[in-house]
């Protein structure tokens, strides 16, 4: 699998690839358990395997492909926990501020608000079609099936490849960004918060 | 129905009863009662395993029975129903999942409260989060109450009563006893169950067809009495323009209301990650689409099969169409596949009806534990005892929900249903949406966006055909209706949002960009996430 990702990886990112990256280590660490950020895989991932997920991430997926690399993120890693002082708050406004999260928000965003108008314009203009102009709905097209057979199909297909393609841009456009930024932003509060207490 | 249609029925559901009750009792052994365990299974349910339970959150018997008997009687216009119960999951799955798994840890108020000062978003967000709650339950016990009558021939006043009150103490004892972890579990079974079901019927119908869609459809036409008006909209909702506004109003109630949800919403939290989450989404929208895909071929099989007439003539409201169509598939009334087949479908509807209100008291009892007694009490209190106060409001809100099921037994459920919705949709949706994704969002808008949704949508009902004016009303003998629509959403959703913008333009208050920041980054990355 070609990593679409292909700036180098920091400390506790690993080879990846399609099983890799789903069993990341470290996954689901909870904020507050002590001990070294990598230190306990979790099971959870590795040992429920979701169809859906690998016929995914398995085929033709992979968009980018060799011709056209992902753009990079730009990494916000600092010298981790550089100021003890600071409190946990100026740590988010400073994520926040930063260029990877600002690209992880814009590609998320990117997505979602197009696609959000796209659906929601379609099903009010098909439910707007169902109540005003059934004589256009009516009009046949094969055998029993009509216009407005056609379009209810259509919504249902419509949902099955929104839901597709939001996976997909999130698995490869999004994921592995927003987990380095969880790890570097839990980082950064922990130092703020050991030198605060 | 004869007797062996009620016993066999009975002893199915009976098992069912049975079989979940040791899954409570074998799941409570190690309970730590803590508020993870109790109110999120302890988070470690698998996606698949969540997308199940989701789905069999989602379809009730509203939908099971409600919507394939619209179809057998109106054809196409029943459609348009499982069209928007659909389309609405990509709300949830665009906006809402991820984002609410990362920043929250139990309910919606969670979520706001990040942001706003707590005490009073969180007494407006558990007020309109339980409001919801009561509704949809009250419809789920209603269904109950109709499907026994059906059930036990005649309409036994008393066996009605029984049933709505011995579902609503099966109900305590899940959620008292198991929590979030049996309950998911309860609707794993369900759903399984209740695709199984769908899987059989829809197959039988085609195999009665040879595969044939498009001799259903013509058959379904031709028995309907309607022609070729059945395949297409307006049957239902074609008339005045009341009507149509009224379907209008419906479907964005229908498709912004499940993402306002909160046992939908709660589900989330039993997943490790917003991955996680985002998977289970994945999972049910595929379940859900499926058997939506296939109540279609059960309503127009009804009514290609049994007959429009035939369907109405056993019930007026086409909720009985299901179990005709078993029936019929088994090979006739008399016949032993006849009966086996009608038994199943029965107790599938009820173990149904038991599974989604287990879920609903269970997202209720939360929001009253979590959200209204820990701001209400303004003492600080252990986990442990508000986990003690979820178990107590999980009995209150039984009581309350039996005792309005048992009054509301005359309504109809599919309106209730819908009118959760938009109550959902106008309450808790618009609160959500401005906090996750407004800068600008402050307390006031919060707190504004939560009661200027809640108050019009439910004031709307009760000035509406639905309470009185009309000869179906609740009081058919008083007429105090000023607003002709049955479904509030197509005003109050605006409202809703409306309030949440007014109530942050006149705040005084600077609204706090690190708390926002911390929103964000939390809600998109999954920092600090528990």
């Amino acid at each position: 699998m070609q990593s679409s990702n292909d700036r180098p990886r920091g400390a506790g990112g690993g080879p990846e690839s399609a099983a890799g990256h789903r069993a990341a280590p470290g996954r689901g660490h909870v904020e507050t358990a002590p001990g070294p950020r990598y230190a306990e895989p979790r099971h959870e991932d590795l040992r429920y395997d979701d169809p859906w997920y690998d016929a995914l991430a398995s085929g033709w997926g992979e968009s980018a492909g060799p011709g056209a690399p992902e753009p990079a993120v730009p990494a916000m890693r600092r010298e981790p926990a550089a100021e003890p002082s600071r409190a946990a708050a100026d740590v988010y406004l400073e994520v926040q501020r930063s260029a990877a999260f600002r690209e992880v928000r814009s590609r998320y965003r990117g997505f979602v608000v197009p696609a959000v108008a796209a659906f929601f314009l379609w099903y009010v203009a098909y439910v707007v079609a169902a109540t005003t102009a059934p004589a256009l709905m009516a009009r046949p097209v094969a055998g029993a099936v009509n216009v407005a057979m056609v379009a209810g199909l259509g919504q249902f297909l419509t949902t099955f490849l929104l839901t597709w393609a939001y996976t997909r841009h999130a698995r490869l456009r999004r994921d592995r960004a927003a987990l380095e930024l969880r790890w570097d932003t839990q980082e950064l509060t922990r130092g703020a918060r050991g030198g605060a207490s | 129905m004869t007797g062996d249609h009620q016993t066999l029925a009975l002893l199915l559901f009976s098992t069912f009863v049975a079989v979940t009750l040791a899954i409570t009792t074998w799941v409570g052994r190690h309970r730590h009662g803590s508020a993870e365990e109790f109110y999120a299974g302890g988070r470690l349910f698998s996606p698949m395993e969540n997308g199940f339970a989701i789905s069999g959150d989602y379809m009730s018997a509203a939908s099971f029975l409600g919507i394939s008997g619209l179809i057998a009687l109106y054809g196409y216009d029943g459609m348009l129903y499982s069209v928007g119960f659909l389309v609405a999951w990509l709300v949830v799955l665009f906006l809402v999942a991820e984002l609410v798994r990362n920043c929250g840890r139990f309910t919606l108020a969670d979520v706001v409260a990040a942001r706003m000062r707590e005490r009073p978003v969180r007494i407006a967000a558990g007020t309109s989060s339980v409001t919801v709650s009561v509704l949809y339950l009250v419809a789920q016990m209603v269904g109950a109450g109709s499907l026994v009558a059906l059930l036990l021939g005649g309409t036994s006043e008393a066996a009605r009563t029984w049933t709505v009150i011995g579902v609503g103490a099966l109900m305590v004892i899940y959620v008292s006893l198991g929590g979030m972890r049996a309950t998911t579990w309860i609707q794993i079974v369900k759903a399984v169950l209740l695709l199984g079901g769908t899987v059989t019927l829809t197959t039988l119908v085609l195999v009665r067809f040879h595969g044939d869609v498009d001799r259903l459809l013509r058959t379904a036409a031709e028995r309907s009495g309607h022609g070729d008006a059945f395949l297409a909209p307006g049957l239902a909702y074609g008339g005045d323009w009341v009507s149509r506004f009224d379907f209008i109003s419906l479907g964005l109630a229908l498709v912004l209301g499940t993402a306002g949800l909160p046992h939908i919403l709660s589900r989330f939290y039993t997943v490790p990650t917003a991955r996680a989450a985002r998977r289970s989404v994945v999972w049910s929208i595929g379940l859900i689409g499926g058997f939506y895909l296939m109540t279609i071929v059960l309503g127009f099989g009804a009514a290609a099969l049994v007959g429009s007439d035939a369907v109405r003539a056993s019930n007026a409201a086409g909720n009985t169409a299901v179990p005709l169509l078993a029936l019929d598939l088994g090979g006739g009334a008399q016949s032993t596949g006849g009966t086996v087949l009608f038994a199943v479908v029965a107790a599938v509807a009820f173990a149904t009806i038991l599974a989604v209100v287990a879920g609903i008291t269970l997202a209720s009892s939360a929001s009253v534990a979590h959200d209204l007694y820990a701001s209400l009490r303004r003492r600080r209190s252990e986990p442990r005892s508000e986990v003690a106060v979820a178990r107590v409001a999980a009995v209150g809100i039984g009581a309350v929900a039996i005792g309005l099921g048992l009054l509301a037994r005359d309504l109809n459920v599919a309106f209730l249903v819908g009118l959760a919705f938009a109550v959902a949709a106008s309450a808790n949706l618009p609160v959500l949406l401005y906090s996750l994704f407004w800068r600008g969002f402050t307390t006031r808008g919060a707190v504004w966006a939560v009661y200027g949704g809640l108050v019009p949508s439910v004031v709307l009902v009760l000035l509406s055909p639905v309470v009185s004016g009309s000869p179906q009303s609740l009081f058919p003998g008083l007429d105090f209706q000023y607003f002709p629509l049955q479904n509030p959403g197509l005003v109050s959703i605006p409202l809703g949002f409306l309030a949440g913008w007014l109530g942050t333009a006149t705040s005084p208050e600077v609204p706090d960009e690190a708390r926002h920041a911390e929103t964000e980054v939390r809600s998109l990355t999954g920092a600090g996430a528990v």
